[in-house]
């Protein structure tokens, strides 16, 4: 059993932020915890599934998750689903009307913002939706916060009557710090609430919970001007005093030790009152917050003079050298220009893995790029559109590689109107949200040729298992979805359903080449797992024997184990000037799955083994 | 080594799979074991491997930001050499660079869109820091296991730490006892052969 889930009352361990809220849902009493993976919340169901006593569970998409976890809570358990910061988008319809029914048991959701976009699309601030909904929103700064937040959120969840979120950011989830652990607290399970007055959102019922809904508001606003997670730090020089939450508390205290701090973990609604009453006794009020000035146009809205984004960064993540600057400057200190003395090194971007099976669909398309359209969708197969292969023209949100591709054939000027339009979906990606999309495509008799790269994983995540893999969070054996079926039953020709093994190119590209000139949409599916997961299996590495042409077609695949050793430039006799690059292969890192091989013209790829004797 | 709020700053700076996390884990724990509040935090960016992975860890009586800001390093610890260049400047004024002298290069060096550093060690040098470096890659290719690499840096940083390098060591050798005690002398032998190495790498920059 992992050593946290074991810990007693009073014991410490260092547990990043997502371990350490993970435990304050199990000892809140949990029975029901759900979500989506996506970085940086991903670890925190991974956590809360090694606990005893509570249904851990990946759903479909965020949406899904939520809805589960509201059905849990209607029938009176506690219940808890976590998601990063676009998650949202997707549950949001389930979200805003949950908050006008409110709750049974206790319903809290994490939602973990990617500040600083380390791998997401956007940079969201969450704390709108608290605003948006009418939500209570907890802010912790750290991993003890986030433990006790968590506990925390589920009280005053039931207290209230309505979901309460958790705003965490990357900073939070992903550092790790000490936290003294308690124990799960048995929790009295409350039963169904037999009330379709509360549950049946239709408007006659919903417009009553209105009435609810604004005494609540005046009930949050009350708080949290009284809670003790609200508070104001004294501080000897009052020439500024910051209000601040979550990791930028943790900034300002460093920057400015000596400067007073008004305190938010309970956020939304804001403690305006006790805020008033801070800045009362402070020269210059700051807001410093993570990352739209959200907190700053609401206490302006409430008359107070203040500094915040007008001389802070407006986007990325603060630290106490970026708050440092300006407020030294805005009290009219002499402040060093930040000197840049980096030295100047390569970009080192994420790749795709050795042997990665999505390496031959991108070699494929990068080669066939000036003749056809290419949407691409969430993933790691987003790196698609980087170096070497470039083979994307659009990335948005989960799915819409499919329904953007239907629109592309179908709003394609004159001149473009013949290009065949490729969507690159994964498998977890197209069990979130890249089914109804393809409904759309047959049902409006569109043209789009979709790519399901299937690796049996939720890959850029860290392999979480899916409705499509066959397992379960836990492991356990599970129905698996099957792609070829599912595609046929919503009405993809069975002629156009083309299964491909990606590591046998020729094959592949045959297939593309073929399916892109058809009249109706087509699905290719390949079916080789992920690298890192444990259903990936080493073959003998490959070594380059003499003769390398210096061609350097095998360096198109973009797999890391190939590696040049010296370039030359070629003169023909014409005149042309042809760039070489002679290649060898790092065959440690080298898992022998032999796609170069059929990139190399010489035919200079073998097995490490090899030798020609043996050949002959 | 440790600053005027009484902080020790270890930047540990590589590649992501060359274990760079489990280092900075290590470190945490044997500050948590000395009593020492601490923070480590991590920008690994995607999940997937071949980026830059940088773990910052801190660690003193109270720990307020979990990353170390640029200029307060005491120490980086370089698993790559260009990754300790590309990190340098996050050092302190007399602060250490230990640097493994084995280089990987990415894809985007390979096709040739971008030069790696000629020498990037000397470069790092150039700024006036103090660095030891050695190939802990060969180390690890004679002790049979590449992922060695990760011990033989903590070895080799072992005698710049605030505390006694057993601390350190202790902690290594006893989480593969629990874990994969075959595994456990091994790695107290690599940990050795790290701080060898390291004063090693001294000696010929006294010379």
């Amino acid at each position: 059993m992992n050593a946290i889930v074991k810990a007693h009352a009073q014991s410490k361990h260092l547990l990043s932020g997502n371990e350490a809220l993970a435990r304050g849902v199990w000892e809140a009493g949990v029975n029901v915890a759900t979500a989506y993976p996506g970085t940086p919340s991903t670890e925190i169901l991974e956590n809360l599934a090694l606990y005893p006593d509570i249904h851990a569970q990946w759903s479909v998409n965020e949406k899904v998750s939520l809805e589960v976890a509201i059905g849990a809570c209607v029938v009176g358990s506690r219940a808890f689903c976590a998601m990063k910061h676009v998650g949202v988008n997707v549950a949001s319809d389930a979200l805003m009307s949950q908050t006008l029914a409110g709750v049974n048991g206790g319903l809290v959701l994490a939602v973990a913002d990617d500040v600083g976009l380390s791998s997401s699309q956007n940079e969201q601030d969450s704390r709108f939706w608290g605003r948006f909904g009418h939500l209570p929103i907890l802010e912790p700064c750290d991993s003890q916060e986030a433990y006790e937040m968590a506990i925390r959120a589920f009280d005053l969840s039931e207290q209230f009557g309505c979901p309460v979120i958790i705003r965490l950011t990357t900073r939070v989830c992903h550092v790790k710090s000490i936290v003294e652990v308690g124990e799960r607290k048995a929790y009295a399970h409350k039963g169904f609430l037999n009330d379709p007055s509360k549950w049946v959102m239709v408007p006659s019922n919903a417009k009553n919970l209105l009435a609810t809904q604004g005494k609540r508001d005046d009930l949050l606003k009350a708080y949290v001007n009284e809670c003790d997670l609200n508070f104001a730090e004294e501080g000897k020089d009052k020439r500024v005093g910051f209000v601040t939450s979550g990791p930028a508390y943790l900034h300002v205290k460093e920057a400015f030790p000596d400067a007073p701090v008004f305190k938010m973990g309970f956020s939304c609604p804001l403690p305006i009152a006790k805020i008033k009453n801070f800045a009362k006794d402070v020269d210059k009020l700051i807001v410093v917050e993570e990352t739209e000035p959200l907190v700053e146009t609401e206490l302006r809205a409430a008359g107070l003079d203040l500094y915040g984004k007008d001389i802070l960064p407006k986007t990325g993540e603060l630290s106490p050298l970026v708050i440092k600057g300006p407020v030294l400057k805005l009290l009219g200190e002499v402040v060093e220009d930040q000197v840049d003395t980096s030295l100047d090194v390569f970009p080192r971007p994420p790749t795709m893995c050795v042997a990665c099976p999505h390496l031959s669909p991108y070699y494929c398309l990068s080669k066939i790029h000036n003749k056809v359209r290419i949407a691409g969708d969430i993933g790691c197969y987003t790196l698609g559109a980087g170096h070497p292969w470039k083979a994307l023209d659009t990335t948005t949100c989960m799915g819409a590689s499919i329904s953007m591709a239907l629109g592309m054939t179908l709003g394609a000027s004159e001149d473009d109107k013949d290009k065949p339009v490729i969507a690159v979906i994964g498998d977890s990606t197209f069990l979130h949200m890249g089914l109804q999309p393809l409904l759309d495509v047959i049902y409006n008799q569109g043209n789009v040729t979709v790519m399901l790269l299937d690796n049996r994983a939720t890959g850029m995540t860290g392999g979480q298992e899916h409705a499509g893999t066959g397992f379960d969070i836990n492991g356990k054996e599970a129905p698996r979805a099957n792609f070829e079926k599912i595609v046929e039953a919503i009405g993809i020709n069975p002629d156009r359903i083309r299964r491909v093994n990606p590591y046998e190119m020729p094959t592949m590209f045959k297939i593309i080449k073929e399916e892109i000139k058809q009249n109706e949409p087509s699905v290719i599916i390949t079916n080789q797992p992920c690298v890192l997961t444990d259903r990936f299996h080493k073959h003998e590495p490959l070594k380059v024997v003499d003769g390398c042409t210096g061609c350097g077609n095998c360096l198109s695949t973009g797999c890391p184990a190939i590696i040049v050793t010296h370039r030359e430039t070629e003169v023909r006799k014409s005149g042309k000037e042809i760039e070489k690059a002679y290649v060898e292969i790092e065959s440690a890192a080298c898992t022998g799955c032999n796609l170069c091989v059929s990139t190399c013209g010489p035919d200079v790829i073998k097995p490490v083994n090899f030798t020609k004797e043996a050949a002959q | 080594m440790s600053n005027v709020n009484g902080l020790t700053n270890i930047l540990v700076v590589g590649i992501g799979g060359q274990g760079v996390m489990t280092a900075s884990e290590v470190l945490s724990m044997a500050a948590i074991k000395l009593g020492m509040d601490v923070k480590k935090t991590e920008v690994a960016g995607m999940a997937q491997r071949g980026g830059v992975v940088t773990s910052h860890v801190r660690f003193g009586p109270k720990v307020l930001s979990p990353a170390i800001p640029k200029g307060e390093a005491d120490l980086i610890v370089g698993f790559e050499p260009a990754e300790a260049m590309r990190w340098c400047d996050h050092l302190k004024d007399g602060g250490i660079a230990m640097v493994n002298r084995f280089r990987i290069k990415p894809p985007v060096v390979n096709v040739g869109l971008f030069d790696y550093p000629e020498d990037p060690i000397q470069s790092i040098r150039d700024q006036g820091v103090e660095v030891y470096d050695f190939d802990a890659g060969a180390l690890a290719q004679e002790f049979g296991e590449m992922r060695l690499v990760n011990t033989i840096m903590m070895g080799a940083i072992s005698d710049h730490l605030p505390f006694e390098a057993e601390v350190l060591k202790d902690i290594i050798v006893e989480r593969f006892r629990q874990k994969k005690p075959e595994l456990a002398d091994l790695n107290d032998r690599a940990f050795e052969a790290g701080r060898m190495a390291a004063a090693q790498s001294a000696k010929k920059a006294a010379e």
